[in-house]
């Protein structure tokens, strides 16, 4: 029989404001099997933990119940308690009298009620508990980082830094990401390419840091400490260990009608390609797509001039797999589609361009060589307008409910720069609010202002429209609440961004969570925020949400600090948690396996002893190693053989009855 | 019919197969039971016509525990059943011999009695006319008024897994006759409450017999968690209202994305139970949130909700199209 104890904790007035504590006691007290009951002020304290503690010895407890905050603050505290006092930690239940009541009530007839049956709740559900031991599972000492950029970069580093092996997988032909796209950073102005490219030389260099461009994940199994995946090496077309650097092959190529990705589209480039001068590594990829060797089977220029006999038509994706003890998702973003906004005009002139296209124009090894031309006549332009905010806090659907975050800045950033080398041209803002919190954000964007003439209106474009060779801007002016007709020469569009697409992929892939736009979820918002609710699964950069380079850097570090702690574990305790099939109940019938998004579930025959009758059945086995508890298959099994231990159907039924009771 | 048997006898002979599965000779001509025949003496008393309703896909569970092959005849919609126990690696296909028969719809003997024909030794269909000898002589009455509800409804004619077809029919490839969601429709059409009285009135009359489970195909398990003593499932079923309220919901639930809608627990309920319904109701829903779905039309496709793809309906557009309720 068990021996039951219940401690009810105030958390200050956090609980004891709300709920009258007293009766909880002595609800409890009455309960079945409950032989010991008490409050107190705090019980995550050292004092409130020895009374468990005291209680559990004097009283011969068996199990205990704490009514306080989620289990995900204090259970382990608990846990930890009855282990010191001798009790199994897993007969430790909590009643999250907190979050899940005083919290949300005002009432305190309601919310003592609620927590009453809280309460007794639990304790149904712990008279049935059973003690729990974990295993442990190996930790792979080596990382993979998924994204190339500098989020993915910087992990590496950092990880690499520790002592650990680590891969980077980048799908493009080179590391370097989003930020080799830009001129100038924010708020210093120094040149992107010229911090960046010295973080991506040393990651190449590093001994530690094992580099797969033009590359993807291909499929991810395993868990925490020791995933497996596969990487699906694309075929450049070009032998790396032989290929110079030349350049010769991309002067030469013949086919050079490819919109250029790195600027945006804005230009040209050959169909054998390295991204942009600097690319790590400088190897040249063949577009197969756009490569004519490859469509009619006529040309094969590239080899020819090959110095280095580099070039290889034949060569074929390679499937490679590693295995890891953690995996970083660094995938960063992309500028939104502009189709729904065609009140923009985005889709009708080649003067109304987005902001990243205009980093790209500004660029010295941009489309235009850095000068500022309109992409249309390419003279240049004597009037701008910066419109913010398209797609980003946006009430419809068409775009982004969120703030995209580093807008406000950019354009801050373009409208100082321009009206520093071009100060013959007039540059308009029109904006919903400014937002420059960060250190020294403010004060730049009040330079914009200030000292350099940019004229900042509040309100939203309504239209543009091209007509003749200029754009008609239409737009409302809330501060001087008149409407506003111009005509301008550019259009830039302060573009949302959203994660790259392909993270969906991903996160299927690595069973992390995803929101509803795409960002990936962190394990708690403030406490977890470079950690996936999916253990050994971390995130860096603007997966995980909007964020500049220097927030992005930081974050970077921080996710690497978290795999360095993971891969600096001899060994790991898994969660003991996990499902069990039942071999008399089990139909072998493979509905569990089909659920299981961890692959722990497979069958064999085994000989059965069902109450006498001796047969050889094809039963379910879990994999508690790979089990994470889920309990997607306790559900999916028709004839409940399938039970996830300290989470039993039993369980769960005796709690709902406690509560209907 | 003579076919069948001849053609069980060489396959008996030969050692093709170590028993027959098919239907025997009830007590009365209307109805025939599910048998095994292991000699040309026992295949005498082997009847197939219109009144062999019987669905034996699930009995091939147990034969395949038995000796040697086990020779089975399963009608075009008994195939689907037969399906999905291979997909659940229930049945055992390699000690299996299919013979698809024909199939014209299959009769409810009550419908037969309503219409006052009574003393029955044989049927047989000719065009839209059943006709009976009776110990009372020849009779007759329109085959449509005789079907099974089911049948009505006939997923089509095509035999989906079979090692042989004797007697299948010409039109093996014509689709699907009537809609088999009207019923269905009626009853969303319904308000809450009067729904809720319609399956109070029907689920009241159930005696709770188990002919339904045990006659299901998809309702295969080892152990029904309705007998288990491991969760604490078998003390609620002492609850007034069990029937009503839990036992038919929790079963349609257990087959839902499984049931193939072969029919046979509304063909057995004795008490009339129009059973289906729930299933269909299922079955409906599936299709609308997940696009149209058979069970038992393969055997390695995976179920609607034992699957996951990017183009599923998040829960609230299940909510908005009416799912919900």
């Amino acid at each position: 029989m068990q021996r039951i104890g219940v401690f009810v904790c105030h958390c200050g007035t956090n609980i004891a404001a709300t709920v009258d504590v007293k009766r909880v006691v002595e609800a409890a007290a009455k309960e079945p099997g409950v032989v010991h009951a008490e409050d107190y002020q705090y019980m995550c304290s050292e004092a409130g933990q020895l009374k468990i503690r005291e209680a559990i010895e004097q009283k011969h407890l068996t199990g205990i119940v704490v009514c306080s905050c989620s289990p995900r603050m204090h259970e382990n505290t608990f846990r930890q308690a009855a282990k010191r006092a001798g009790i199994n930690p897993y007969m430790v239940e909590i009643a999250n009298i907190r979050e899940h009541c005083s919290w949300i009530h005002k009432d305190i007839e309601e919310a003592t009620e609620k927590a009453v049956i809280l309460a007794r709740a639990a304790i149904a559900k712990v008279m049935l508990n059973a003690p729990l031991t974990p295993g442990t599972s190996q930790v792979v000492k080596r990382a993979l980082v998924i994204g190339g950029g500098i989020a993915g970069i910087q992990t590496a580093l950092d990880i690499a830094d520790a002592g650990y092996e680590v891969d980077i997988v980048e799908k493009t032909p080179s590391i370097g990401g989003r930020m080799s796209q830009l001129d100038k950073t924010f708020p210093t102005l120094d040149c992107s390419a010229c911090i960046l490219t010295p973080k991506m030389v040393e990651a190449a260099a590093h001994e530690k840091i094992t580099i797969y461009t033009y590359s993807e994940v291909e499929k991810v199994s395993g868990f925490v400490g020791d995933f497996h995946v596969d990487i699906r090496k694309k075929a450049r077309s070009v032998d790396m260990s032989k290929c110079t650097g030349c350049g010769v092959c991309q002067e030469k190529c013949p086919s050079r009608k490819t919109p250029n990705e790195f600027n945006r589209g804005l230009n040209t480039r050959s169909a054998i390609y390295t991204p942009f001068a600097q690319a790590i590594p400088n190897v040249p990829v063949i577009d197969r797509e756009h490569c004519t060797k490859f469509k009619t089977g006529k040309c094969g220029v590239c080899a020819k001039v090959c110095q280095a006999g580099a070039i290889d038509y034949d060569q074929q994706d390679e499937i490679i797999t590693v295995d890891y003890g953690a995996i970083v998702v660094a995938t960063g973003f992309d500028t939104i589609k502009l189709d729904k906004y065609d009140e923009y005009a985005y889709n009708q002139s080649p003067d109304v361009i987005t902001s990243l296209e205009l980093e790209r124009i500004m660029n010295a090894a941009g489309p235009t060589k850095g000068h500022l031309e309109r992409m249309s006549d390419h003279k240049p332009p004597k009037s701008m307008v910066f419109i913010q905010c398209v797609g980003s806090r946006c009430a419809d659907k068409r775009g982004k409910s969120y703030c995209s975050k580093i807008c406000c800045m950019y354009t801050a950033k373009h409208a100082m720069l321009i009206r520093d080398k071009y100060p013959d041209v007039d540059v308009t803002v029109f904006y919903i609010d400014v937002r420059t919190p960060g250190k020294n954000f403010d004060e730049f964007y009040r330079r914009a202002v200030e000292e350099y003439g940019v004229h900042y209106i509040k309100g939203q474009v309504g239209k543009v429209a091209p007509q003749g060779d200029k754009l008609l801007v239409q737009a409302a002016d809330l501060l001087d609440n008149k409407q506003i007709r111009m005509e301008t020469d550019m259009v830039v569009l302060a573009t949302a961004i959203e994660p790259n697409p392909d993270v969906r992929k991903i996160a299927t892939m690595l069973t992390a969570s995803i929101d509803t736009n795409n960002f990936l979820t962190e394990s708690h918002a403030k406490l977890r925020p470079v950690e996936s609710p999916t253990a050994g699964i971390f995130l860096s950069g603007v997966c995980q949400g909007p964020k500049d380079i220097p927030e992005t850097v930081a974050q970077a570090g921080a996710a690497a600090v978290k795999v360095v702690g993971l891969l600096a574990k001899d060994h790991l305790v898994t969660n003991p948690c996990t499902a069990k099939a039942d071999p008399i109940f089990c139909n072998g019938c493979s509905t569990c396996e089909k659920v299981c998004p961890y692959g722990a579930i497979s069958y064999e025959d085994q000989l059965v002893n069902d109450h006498g009758i001796r047969e050889t059945r094809r039963v379910a086995v879990v994999n508690s190693a790979l089990c994470q508890g889920c309990g997607a298959c306790t559900v999916a099994c028709p004839s409940g053989a399938m039970d996830l231990q300290g989470f039993s159907n039993r369980q769960i039924l005796a709690e709902v009855d406690a509560i209907c009771r | 019919m003579q076919g069948l048997i001849e053609r069980a006898k060489e396959l008996l002979a030969d050692g093709t197969v170590a028993q027959v599965l098919g239907w025997r000779k009830g007590d009365m001509g209307y109805d025939p039971e599910p048998a095994y025949f292991k000699s040309e003496e026992e295949l005498k008393d082997f009847v197939y016509d219109a009144f062999c309703g019987a669905n034996l896909s699930k009995y091939m569970i147990e034969a395949a525990k038995l000796e040697g092959k086990t020779l089975v005849f399963l009608k075009p919609c008994d195939t689907y059943s037969f399906n999905q126990l291979i997909k659940e690696h229930r049945v055992d296909r390699d000690k299996t011999y299919i013979i698809g028969v024909g199939c014209q719809g299959t009769l409810k003997p009550e419908k037969i009695r309503e219409a006052g024909i009574k003393g029955i030794e044989t049927v047989t269909i000719d065009g839209d006319t059943l006709k009976f000898d009776t110990i009372y002589g020849a009779k007759e009455m329109p085959f449509a008024d005789a079907l099974l509800e089911r049948c009505k409804v006939c997923k089509g004619k095509k035999h989906m897994v079979y090692d042989e077809l004797i007697g299948a029919a010409e039109d093996e490839e014509a689709g699907p006759v009537g809609n088999r969601f009207e019923e269905v429709e009626k009853l969303e059409a319904m308000s809450p409450e009067e729904r809720f009285a319609f399956w109070q009135e029907q689920l009241s009359k159930c005696i709770r017999c188990n002919a339904c489970r045990n006659v299901c195909p998809a309702c295969s398990c080892r152990k029904c968690v309705f007998d288990s003593n491991q969760y604490d499932t078998s003390q609620k079923a002492n609850a007034a209202t069990f029937e009503e309220q839990m036992f038919h919901i929790i079963r349609a639930f257990h087959v839902a994305g499984r049931c193939t809608d072969c029919g046979e627990c509304s063909r057995v309920c004795p008490q009339g139970i129009p059973l289906h319904l729930l299933n269909r109701k299922f079955i409906k829903d599936i299709d609308s949130f997940y696009g149209e779905y058979q069970a038992g039309a393969d055997t390695d496709s995976r179920g609607p909700l034992t699957n996951f793809t990017f183009e599923d309906v998040e829960p609230s557009i299940v909510q908005t199209r009416g799912g919900g309720h």
